[in-house]
């Protein structure tokens, strides 16, 4: 493909740790060839020259936490032909979001002792909470293979292939003995989204629910089990809000555990 | 980037650094050929880490501090753990002292083989990008990448994955790899010994600007060993104190153009310096044989002062993490247990490790349930910014004769020499202030 007909391709960091962005660098084996099918203009991690838009693909990681960046993706989002959300962060709010359920203003205070100097929202939210959005692609960090698979396909003209059926199925492809019945640890692979291989369970401990909520997550069924085996609703809540834990199912089903508690 | 004012003065301005890891700003001042003001701006939204710590059971606290950074996830690890086990009254055996260090070399291999290639090596060759570099060298480039991915994989087979690893748990891991899953390894990682001497050599030749400040250098220091997670903290100013005693030697203060927080000694209110060239300053004679022997024929004089020359200190210690990491999977036997068994207990613990880019301090205060009550963490990119402007400082006046764009590019260059991670600086800890 020559070089003026590669599509342009961009990526933009929002709040995030930047593991996302660095699993496109961590293709090893395929980065230089994904350069020659594409032509890299604005990735300011890995290059100072700089194209402007408008951009064939643009892929955003990172969730909207201050004013600023609230502007910013109404800008990014004008450039781009197709957006993809990158990680935890960008599709689900990240980590940062556990900020959501408290009072951001007590977090400044904690974490700064000039709080006037820093102006943040009162919630860590996803990119589609603000822009609509092409695609999603999970994962904290994502598979780096599912990275290159949506862009190929992108480039291929056709939908690409990311399961969204539970972790569980890919604890059986791996051959690992399930955690949660063979050794009673809470684990929230049967509710999370595939994606990152079951490593947790194959390292024996629980699924923690990076790649956030499957596509049809049955969490009241799954809470009551844990629950009548034993596990602290308390313990069950911290699990649910992790990385992923301001989106859809695990929401509902940790803001549900919380009230149990208010209430009883 | 640049403008002038009105009355002859200069405003030096790169509104985003590049090939640095977040994001951040450079403003300099200059009026009558004088350096009147010179600020690292940074914006990466904060995050908050600390405060949403609290709450949260001290096993989650290594998955959760992972996630303040993609690039250096294990050291935040490695600090949390050990700060908790402090916390705890832990101890852990060396079985399972190796494998962290283990750990740590495949992340020490990764992070800098990007930093020196994909990052740094570009600003010594004439090149926008590593990407532009691979046009003309390619041979380099996949170098580059074979180096990175002989540490991620690493990484992933005693971690479950590279980028934030699921097996480091407070006491341990939650499984120790079969020997024979780390014998496989050894091909890959003797030929990146090999490479990482051909990349001191590489990085030696480099043409260096002249630029050796009188730093005062900061690393955490042990007896016998290269340091990485144990355990005093030791200055080239003289002083070596414990963990418990950082806090008191080094503050933090909140500036306004930086929602990350600068770092002084706090008896002289001065920057320093932590990272590579710090680490190697002091503990020189601690490192594997074949990694002493490139920094000896490399050229450079040791004691080392030149910030610029930060790359051939990370090409050596790129040699000796392979070193490391070969003696100690060639001396590896799974332990009887991945982890040890471990007392809840309320508790107060710190400590410091060396990440890739220099000190990283943890401390955690636990209640009698084990949830953490406090949490303080003090990033080595945080402790340089005071530095990095003082470095600015000094290299500005000898660059002012230069078109704007190209002064903008040597205060940038510079900067990039300290391979900052803006994304783990930026999310910090109140600092106590003492008013008279």
């Amino acid at each position: 493909m020559a070089a003026k007909e590669r599509p342009k391709l961009a990526v933009f960091k929002f709040a995030s740790c930047d593991g996302c962005q660095l699993a496109l660098l961590n293709l090893e084996e395929e980065l230089l060839a994904l350069v020659g099918e594409v032509e890299i203009a604005y990735f300011l991690e890995a290059r100072s020259r700089t194209l402007a838009g408008p951009y064939e693909v643009v892929l955003v990681e990172g969730s909207v936490t201050t004013p600023h960046d609230q502007e910013r993706i109404k800008a990014i989002r004008k450039d781009a032909k197709f957006l993809m959300t990158i990680g935890a962060c960008a599709t689900a709010g990240g980590i940062q979001a556990l900020r959501n359920w408290q009072d951001v203003d007590q977090f400044i205070q904690m974490v700064y002792a000039t709080p006037a100097y820093i102006k943040t929202l009162a919630q860590s939210t996803p990119i589609s909470a603000h822009v609509p959005v092409d695609f999603e692609l999970n994962g904290c960090p994502i598979n780096k293979k599912q990275a290159l698979e949506v862009i190929t396909s992108l480039l291929l003209g056709r939908v690409p292939h990311v399961p969204a059926h539970a972790v569980c199925v890919e604890c059986k492809q791996r051959g690992t003995v399930c955690v949660p019945v063979a050794q009673g640890i809470p684990c929230l692979g049967p509710l999370t989204h595939a994606g990152c291989g079951a490593i947790c369970p194959a390292y024996n401990r629980g699924c923690y629910g990076c790649y956030g909520p499957m596509e049809s997550p049955n969490a009241d069924s799954l809470m009551k089990q844990y629950q009548a085996q034993g596990v602290q609703r308390r313990e069950l809540l911290r699990l649910l809000r992790g990385f992923t834990g301001f989106q859809g199912a695990f929401r509902s089903a940790s803001d549900k555990l919380e009230k149990a508690g208010q209430s009883s | 980037m640049g403008s002038d004012n009105q009355n002859g003065g200069k405003r030096i301005r790169v509104e985003c650094l590049t090939r640095v890891e977040g994001e951040g700003g450079l403003y300099a001042r200059i009026e009558k050929g004088e350096v009147k003001d010179v600020k690292i701006d940074i914006y990466e939204p904060p995050r908050f880490f600390e405060a949403f710590l609290r709450g949260r059971h001290f096993q989650e606290v290594p998955d959760i501090t992972a996630r303040i950074c993609g690039i250096c996830p294990v050291a935040y690890q490695m600090s949390a753990v050990h700060a908790l086990e402090a916390a705890l009254g832990v101890t852990i055996p060396p079985a399972i002292r190796r494998l962290r260090r283990l750990l740590y070399c495949g992340e020490y291999i990764e992070s800098h083989a990007l930093h020196i290639y994909l990052l740094n090596a570009p600003d010594f060759l004439g090149y926008e990008s590593a990407i532009s570099l691979a046009a003309d060298y390619p041979e380099v480039v996949e170098r580059a990448l074979r180096l990175k991915k002989a540490g991620n994989d690493l990484l992933e087979v005693l971690g479950g994955r590279a980028t934030h690893p699921v097996s480091v748990c407070v006491g341990g891991f939650y499984k120790a790899p079969r020997r024979q899953d780390l014998l496989r390894l050894q091909g890959d990682l003797q030929w990146g010994l090999e490479a990482a001497k051909e990349t001191v050599k590489l990085v030696s030749q480099f043409s260096f600007p002249e630029l050796t400040p009188d730093y005062e250098f900061v690393s955490v220091t042990h007896p016998d060993e290269y340091p990485m997670n144990e355990r005093r903290i030791a200055s080239s100013s003289g002083l070596e104190i414990e963990p418990n005693e950082f806090e008191d030697a080094y503050l933090e203060e909140q500036v306004e153009h930086s929602t990350a927080l600068h770092s002084v000694r706090a008896a002289t209110g001065s920057s320093y310096f932590v990272g590579p060239l710090a680490r190697l300053n002091l503990n020189l004679e601690k490192l594997f044989p074949q990694a002493r022997e490139a920094a000896r024929a490399c050229g450079v004089a040791w004691p080392c002062r030149n910030p610029f020359k930060g790359i051939v200190a990370r090409a050596i210690e790129l040699v000796n993490a392979f070193e490391e990491a070969l003696t100690i999977i060639d001396n590896y036997q799974e332990p009887a247990a991945s982890r040890v068994d471990i007392t809840v207990r309320g508790g107060e613990g710190c400590a410091a490790t060396e990440a890739p880019r220099g000190l990283l301090y943890h401390r955690y205060r636990i209640d009698a349930q084990g949830l953490v009550e406090f949490a303080k963490i003090v990033p080595p990119t945080a402790q340089n910014y005071r530095r990095m402007e003082d470095d600015l400082r000094l290299l500005l006046p000898g660059v002012l004769d230069r078109s704007e764009v190209e002064i903008a590019q040597a205060c940038e260059n510079l900067v990039r020499t300290y391979d900052p991670c803006i994304s783990c600086s930026t999310h910090f800890l109140k600092l106590r202030l003492e008013r008279d």
